[in-house]
This record gives structure tokens, sequence and C-alpha cells, in this order.
């Protein structure tokens, strides 16, 4: 099968891709690429493991074609913080116990972030049915959800205390 | 500049983070960062990709293959076939339960979704061109996906079993039969119960479900010729007994198989067993010289991997007016679906379906199941459940209810007035086990007061009182769970897999500078190993927990071990790594009298060092002993400083817990609401409460899953109608609510600390807090039993058959 160029820039750095036009996003991102933070889960869009931010918005990455992402900007968990400079949400994951497996915590990180810029300042509501698209089968979520909601309150405080 | 005042005892205590301390966990910085390694990130040079052919009938005569076509498809490298396996003599395969199970389809397809041949290419998208290539010719045949009715037909399921009427548990009545498993005095219960006062009798149906972790099975299979190795990584729960059975299957030499689990994403029971798709890797990995991956799809792993439950269990429990139980009786039939391949302790073809006398002091007991072949997926697994437990506690827990309706009777007294007594432990129940210790009425009372119960029977006398005068179109359940589970599989004296024996093991080594690494035999599938061994660890040796590396899941280094599942890793490994680190403290009493010049009884153990008795002033801290065990010739003492425990448990460990669960549920609609959830569990010693607490969440949530919705489902004639997430449910944040979770702390007498394994109760006990809900709202209305899941539509028909609707 002949094979599109494609070019997307990925946590902030342009790359481009040779893919068949059939070819999933996230099997790009995790094969070609070598971005391996998304997972796989379901491969119908219910479970949220594959979960990036495309363009500004949180998209299944296991129903896109790499084709249709072209000239995209793509951010996932890889793109969010580094080892000397964690995601606020990152940390609030890790000290509010908000994982076990850690095969959906990609994806609902990468989720939670857009949540938070979406309404920064949700109510426990407002954060289940905002996350209601990522599927954890180890947390029960009770904890993803104080994870989230600290975070807020952390990212609230900083950007009081800057301006 | 030395004025820094020496730590007080409680901050060497505190600064261990050890037992009883909710260390936060040392996985998450890989995981929140995208920087896991699962199966699928595995990624080989050359590595090539596999897929099945997986059969559209539930029950068919396979006529042909044709595979000439997928050979031409671009990438398309191999197709395999039982065809080419027979003279590997790996067409079939023996099952954990002492069954054997097609690889490939030997002449006939026996569920749908079983595996027919396997295309192996170039990437996953030329895979799927060559299964779309291949033609197999199918001729129907009858199929049967009742149990009972598989017990009457005239229709053979399992043809290379004809003529067999002895099975591996025993003899086989029926064609379709696989074993009757019986257990406890069966004429002492019948008399027990054909004289009694009162007598509840009742079928409760624990219906086929999946444990469906978020990351599918799969496997990368390297054969590396030039040196003869094999290599193998997969979502392996038992990577010492996959190495084990890899031998002797393949015929290829132990020490040249190297089993590696790197981090799994959810195990829960779904990858205990031997799937078809790790022989075939291994295989196609041998034909073709190169690594081969296999990832399931969803649908595979819904459709033909490890399934669990799926129980008839017919029940009578008798009692005397007064509420004191006097006998039970269970009858199971218990579907097994084409092939055996339940994952039990070799011996317990029904696990420990007997522990289901639960928390109750009842005389006498008997339960008797037979196993049957369907044309479903093989399976029956122990879905985050200690090997049939779940079923036990959920049949005991309806029982009791429905006998509480017969007597009249409260069911929360009617279960206090039958609970074992604390200063009854241990005791040995009807049907055999020893419980080790527990104290049941405690914890129930605690629990009862925690959601004022008084209280909320009076609410929901009076919510039916407005209800019947038209106040209100909803119903309030309050469901009621005691149960008792039984996890740490097991003695060697009678737990075994496959003949391996169910010790587990650590291995332990100091460094010179007082840190160490310690290995399991064990593997973490998100139970966080890594991080609450390393505080076992500390508590005995006084290295801190930061400084302690735990590794599990690679065979050529961890010793050898049964693996996690059926809530052993804490009774059986974490007993290890328990006497391990005595036997390394035992060898650093003797370096430190050494250095301290005094006898080896003159020392004694403080938190983290050995200080001379009457003198704590002279001591010498762990890791200058460890220095010294490298550094310094000590007479009559070899250097370093290591230890290896194989710890062979004397007994299972019985966690118990009191979980209430008060559901709202509106009549018109079948919609619930849970209003409250508490849970009380007593693990036993404490390791990490966080971790417990995140454990139990889960554990709540997987049962909410299955009491409320959640089931492997088939029509009439085989077709699997629950195969994706749009159909499986799994519950999301929106559905879930928020759980309350208390202990109380009754530690295990036999257990080197006490600890007795927490991660499967609350699926064990959730279920039927749940489930026990919804029939406690219908209660009064004459509800008796209905099946589970309790989704909207069968909720909804519950209060429509009960004239709710008027």
């Amino acid at each position: 099968m002949s094979k599109m160029h494609i070019q997307l820039t990925i946590n902030g750095e342009a790359q481009e891709v040779l893919a068949e036009p059939r070819e999933l996003l996230i099997h790009v991102l995790r094969e070609k690429l070598g971005v391996t933070g998304p997972h796989i889960g379901c491969e119908t869009s219910h479970c949220g493991a594959c979960t990036v931010d495309l363009n500004g918005k949180s998209v299944k990455s296991c129903t896109v074609f790499a084709a249709q992402a072209n000239g995209a900007e793509i951010t996932t968990i890889e793109g969010l913080g580094n080892p000397d400079d964690l995601h606020v949400l990152q940390q609030s994951f890790r000290e509010h116990h908000g994982l076990q497996c850690g095969f959906c915590t990609p994806g609902m990180i990468t989720r939670a972030h857009r949540l938070l810029q979406e309404n920064p300042n949700p109510t426990e509501a407002e954060v289940r049915f905002g996350m209601a698209g990522n599927l954890c089968r180890c947390t029960g979520y009770q904890n993803i959800v104080k994870s989230i909601l600290a975070a807020a309150a952390e990212m609230n405080a900083a950007q009081e205390a800057a301006e | 500049m030395n004025d820094q005042t020496p730590p007080t005892r409680e901050e060497r205590v505190a600064g261990l983070k050890g037992l009883g301390t909710s260390r936060k966990r040392v996985e998450d910085a890989r995981f929140t960062q995208g920087k896991g390694n699962y199966v699928d990130d595995v990624k080989l040079p050359g590595m090539l990709f596999g897929d099945f052919v997986r059969s559209p009938y539930a029950h068919a005569r396979v006529a042909a293959i044709h595979t000439e076509e997928a050979l031409k498809v671009p990438g398309v490298l191999a197709v395999l076939t039982a065809k080419d396996l027979e003279p590997l003599n790996l067409h079939w395969m023996p099952t954990l339960a002492g069954d054997k199970q097609m690889v490939l389809a030997d002449g006939k397809v026996l569920f749908q979704g079983q595996e027919v041949a396997f295309v192996v290419a170039t990437d996953r998208y030329a895979a799927a061109d060559g299964i779309a290539a291949v033609e197999v010719d199918y001729q129907e045949l009858p199929v049967l996906t009742n149990p009972f009715e598989a017990l009457e037909s005239d229709v053979v399921l399992r043809e290379d079993l004809e003529g067999q009427t002895e099975g591996a548990h025993g003899t086989r009545k029926h064609h379709n039969h696989i074993f009757l498993w019986e257990e406890g005095d069966q004429e002492a219960t019948e008399q027990a119960i054909g004289s009694a006062e009162v007598v509840a009798e009742e079928m409760v149906y624990y219906h086929r479900t999946h444990p469906c972790p978020l990351e599918t099975c799969g496997c990368v299979a390297s054969m590396d010729k030039v040196n003869g190795k094999l290599t193998l990584y997969g979502t392996f729960q038992a990577p010492h007994v996959v190495r084990t059975v890899a031998s002797l299957l393949s015929g290829i030499e132990e020490h040249n198989i190297r089993v590696i689990s790197p981090d799994i994403g959810g195990g829960f029971g779904n990858k205990v067993g031997v799937y078809p798709g790790y022989v075939c890797s291994i295989v196609a990995s041998i034909v073709t010289g190169k690594p081969v991956k296999w990832i399931e799809n969803r649908m595979d792993n819904l459709m033909a991997t490890a399934f669990a439950r799926d129980y008839w269990m017919k029940g009578k429990i008798s009692a005397t007016r007064e509420g004191k139980i006097t006998g039970l009786a269970c009858h199971v039939v218990a579907d097994h679906g084409a092939f055996d391949a339940c994952a039990d302790p070799t011996k317990f073809p029904a696990g420990f379906f007997h522990i289901c006398t639960g928390s109750y002091d009842i005389p006498v007991a008997y339960v008797g199941v037979d196993g049957v072949y369907t044309n479903k997926a093989p399976g029956g697994v122990a879905y985050r459940c200690s090997f049939r437990v779940t079923e036990a506690a959920y049949f005991i827990e309806r029982m009791i209810e429905v006998l509480a309706i017969e007597l009249g009777m409260d069911a929360a007294e009617l279960r206090a007035k039958n609970f074992i007594k604390a200063d009854q432990f241990p005791y040995t129940s009807a049907l055999g086990w020893e419980y080790d210790s527990g104290d049941y009425h405690t914890a129930w009372n605690k629990a009862l007061e925690a959601v004022d119960y008084p209280g909320l029977r009076r609410e929901q006398a009076e919510r039916v009182e407005a209800f019947k005068r038209g106040e209100t179109r909803k119903l309030l359940g309050i469901g009621l769970t005691h149960f008792t589970e039984i996890v740490g599989a097991g003695p060697v004296k009678n737990c075994d897999i496959l003949g391996m024996g169910m010790f587990d093991s650590c291995e332990i080594r100091i460094h010179p500078t007082g840190s160490a690494i310690a290995r399991l035999g064990t593997i973490s599938q998100g139970q966080g190993h890594a991080t609450t061994f390393a505080q076992i660890l500390a508590s005995e040796i006084g290295i801190p927990a930061d400084s302690i590396t735990i590794e599990e899941g690679d065979t050529d280094t961890a010793p050898y071990g049964l693996g996690t599942y059926g809530s052993r890793s804490t009774p059986v490994a974490g007993a290890a790594t328990a006497m391990a680190g005595r036997k390394i403290r035992a060898k650093a009493q003797m370096i430190a009298a050494y250095l301290l010049e005094v006898h080896d009884d003159d020392v004694e153990w403080d938190v983290d060092r050995f200080a001379v008795k009457g003198a704590p002033e002279r001591f010498k801290t762990m890791a200058e002993i460890a220095y010294a065990s490298y550094n310094q010739a000590i007479p009559g003492v070899e250097p370093g400083l290591e230890a290896v425990s194989y710890y062979d448990p004397p007994n299972m460990t019985y966690p118990f817990g009191a979980y209430i669960c008060v559901m709202e549920i509106d009549v018109d609609t079948g919609v619930h609401e849970i209003r409250q959830f508490y849970a009380l569990d007593d693990c036993g010693t404490r390791i990490n409460p966080m971790v417990i607490e995140g454990q139990v969440h889960g554990g709540l949530t997987e049962a909410l899953a299955i009491a409320m919705g959640q089931e492997i489902a088939y029509d009439e004639i085989g077709n699997h109608k629950t195969a994706t997430f749009m159909d499986f449910f799994i519950p999301t944040a929106w559905e879930t609510p928020n759980y309350t979770t208390d202990h109380t702390v009754t530690p295990s007498p036999h257990h080197p600390i006490g600890a007795k394994g927490v991660g499967e109760s609350p699926n064990v006990g959730g279920v039927p807090a749940f489930s026990n809900a919804v029939h406690d709202a219908f209660r009064a209305f004459g509800l008796r039993q209905s099946h589970m899941p309790h989704d909207q539509w069968r909720i909804w028909k519950i209060a429509h058959d009960l004239g709710l609707h008027g």
C-alpha cells in the first residue's frame, strides 16, 4: 500500500513520518515514533488509554488516522513534564495514590491536563464527568479524582501567587 | 561540622518507612511520565507480528483451511495451523486443570473466537490482511451453551475424550461432564436439614464475567538460534511457572529459557493461564528465526482468554426457629466452557469453594460441584479472588439473606447470632478448613455502628410506607455482607499447580555501603510490590525502604516462585521476605558481636542496629555491619551479606471484612444510586495503609461492575454478545461512588509479620454487598432471589414482576 508523508509536531518537536493511509495515530506514535506513553486498551474509543492532546483537544488516538492528524500539534504524557520538572498532575497522582498498574495513567493525566485547561476550578462532579472517557480498572477513581482536585488547587494557588 | 544530635529512636523508625507507613510508591515516577515498560512497548530488531484467524462459529467442524492466498499477501511470512504444530506435538497443550486444550483448531472448533490459524507478518496491518485472506471451510454443528442441557444432550463436544470415563478428577458421568468434586458429610447434612425447624432453599447464579485488565494479554518470543536461548516477554502473573511449562512443552532445557514479565497493566487473574498465543509466538519465532510479538485486541481478550465465575449454586440452609444455623448444602453446576482451563491448585478442581460456610459456625455441611463442558470459551480463573472464593462468599451471603426472610429476622442479627466467636479460633470448619484467626463480632459491631444501622432500618421502613402511600418512587436497600476469605495458597502439602508446590521466595543482597536489592518469585501487576516489600524488609533489617530495590519477573535473576494471584504475594512471598530478612539479621548479629568484641548473645537488635545489652551507646548499624561483612576478615564467618528464603506456608490466611452498601433504587427506571458504601477490612498487620485503601477502592469498583452490569453473555447459537466496551460494562468515574474504608487488625498467628493479604477482599465482599442491597430494597415486596448482574433493565424487571408498576 502506498504511503503518505505526514508531518506532526509532537511535544514541541517537528516530526515527519511515512505511513499508510489506514494507519492509526496510536500505532504511528508508538511504533514509528517511539512515543510509547499512550497505550492501547480497547480500539473502540471507550477506555482512553491512548488519549493525546491534539490541537488543544483530548483525542483518543486509537480511532484517528495518522493522516487525519497531518499538520497537527500533539502533546502526549511525555510532553507534559520531565524528570527535573514534573507537571503538577504527575506529582499529584503520586502524592494521592492516583494510580496502580499505571496502564491508564498516561491517558488519564493527559486528559486531566486538558480538563483543567477547560475548567481550572472544577467541582468533584465536574471532574468525574470530565474524566468519564478514561477507564481505570485498579483505583476505583476515588484517588484519581482526589489527585486532580488537589492539582487544580495547587495550580490555581500558583497562578494567584504569580499575578 | 558534626554538631547534630543523633536521631531519636522514633526518628530512626520513621526514617525506615517500614511497616505501617503510607509510603509513596516508587513505581509511580515511571508510570506518571509515560516510561512504563509493558509488553507492547518491547521492540526487538527484526520483530514480526503474529495474530489469529478466529472461529466465527461456536461449534463447527473445520473441513479445510486454505492458506495459499494469505501467503501471497505482502508482508505475510507464514501461516501456522494445527497441522504445522502436530509434528511438534504442540497442536494441543495441557491446561492448568489437568485437561488439554487445542492450541489451534484440530478438526473442529468449540467456541466462538477460538484460535484457528496463526498468521505471522512484518507488522500488525500485514497480519490483519493475511487473516482476511485465510479461507476456512466450516460445517456447523449443534451448539450447547446451557450447562444443564449439556449434561443431558446427545451432542458430544469433546470427541477427543470419547470413551474416557475417568477424568483428571474422577469419574465422568456423561460425555459433556468433566468431574464431580465433593466435600463434607452429605448424609449428616441431609439429616440435619431434613429434621430442621426452618429450611431455606434457593438457586443462586453467579454469572459469567471476565477479569478484563486494561492491558490485554500478549507476549514477545525471541529464539536466539546462535546461543540456543529462548527469551519470552509476556503478561505473565506466574513467570516461573510459564518457564517450566514452556520447557516441558517445547523440550528446550529450562536454563535456556528466560521468561520476563515486564510492567503489567493489571491482571486480576486473566494473566495466570497459558494461552495459544504464547505457544504460537514461540513456534513462529523458532520457525522464522526472528522475534514474534502477539498482542490481543480487546475483542480477543473478552472472547477467548480466561473468563471467570459461571456457577449455578443450588443451596439449602437450615436453622432453628431462633435462627441458629444447623446445616448447609450446596450443589453447583459449573460451566467450564470448551476446555477445563480453570486456574486452581491441582487437588481442588472447584478451587476453595468449600470456604462457603463463610463466617458462620455451621455444624455440618456438604458441597458437590459438577464441572460441565459447553460451547463457550475456556477459563474459570479467579477474577480478583482466591480460587472460587468469591462464588462461595456470594453463595453464603445470599443464603443468609434468604434464610433471614424465611425466619422473618433481621439479616444483621442473624449473622451475629451465627458468627464463629473470637475464642473459637483456630476454628475447623465443617468442610475442613482451619481458620487461623478472626474477630467477627468486633468488626460487625463497628460496621453497624459506623452506618447507624438501626437508623437506616427505620428510614427504610418509613420509605416503604411512603412508597405505599404514593409519595415516592424510590426504595432504599441496605446491603450487608460479612465475608471470610481464604488466601495465600498455599501449603505445598496440599497446594500445587501442575505439580509445582505453591511456596514462594525472596533473595536479598545487602551491598557494602548498606543499601540492598531483593528479588522475589512474585510479580506486581499494579499492587505496588516494589514499594511494600521494601517496607517489610526495612522493618526486618533496619535499612531504609528507600535504599532497597525490589525486583521481580525475570526468571534469570529472580528466585523461583509461583507468582501473584489469589492474594498470595503478601501471605507467601511477604513471609519469605521477612524470613530472608531474619537470616540477614542472624548473620549481622554475629558480625556486630565480633566488631563490638562481645558474645553474640550480648547484643540486641534495635531498629537499625545491634547494640550491646545495657550499653546502647555501643552499637553497629546495619550499614556498618554490611561494610564489615565484605571488607573485614571475621573468623568463622563467610564474607558477604546475602540470604534467600523459600517459604512454604503452614496454613492459608483468612482475611475478613464487614461491608455495608446503602442504595437508592428508582422503581420506574431501574436506576440505582449508591448513597453510602462502608468497607471494614481486617487483613491482619497493615503494611502500607495507603496501598491497602487503594486496593479496596479498586476491588469494590470491580465488584460494583460485576454486581450491577458486567457479564459475558452468549446467544443460543453461541455468539458472544459482550465483546467490546460498548457492551461489557466497566464503570467510569461518573458511575463510581466514593467509598469509606475502615479496619480492625487481627494478625495472622502463623505469618511472620501477621499479614493476611487484602487485594481481593473487596471483590469477594463487594459483590454480595451490592447485590444484597438490590435484593433488600425489594424485600418488603416479597423478593427472595434475582440473578446478577443487576443492570437497569433487570432491576426494572424485578419491580415489574413484583407488581410495583401498578
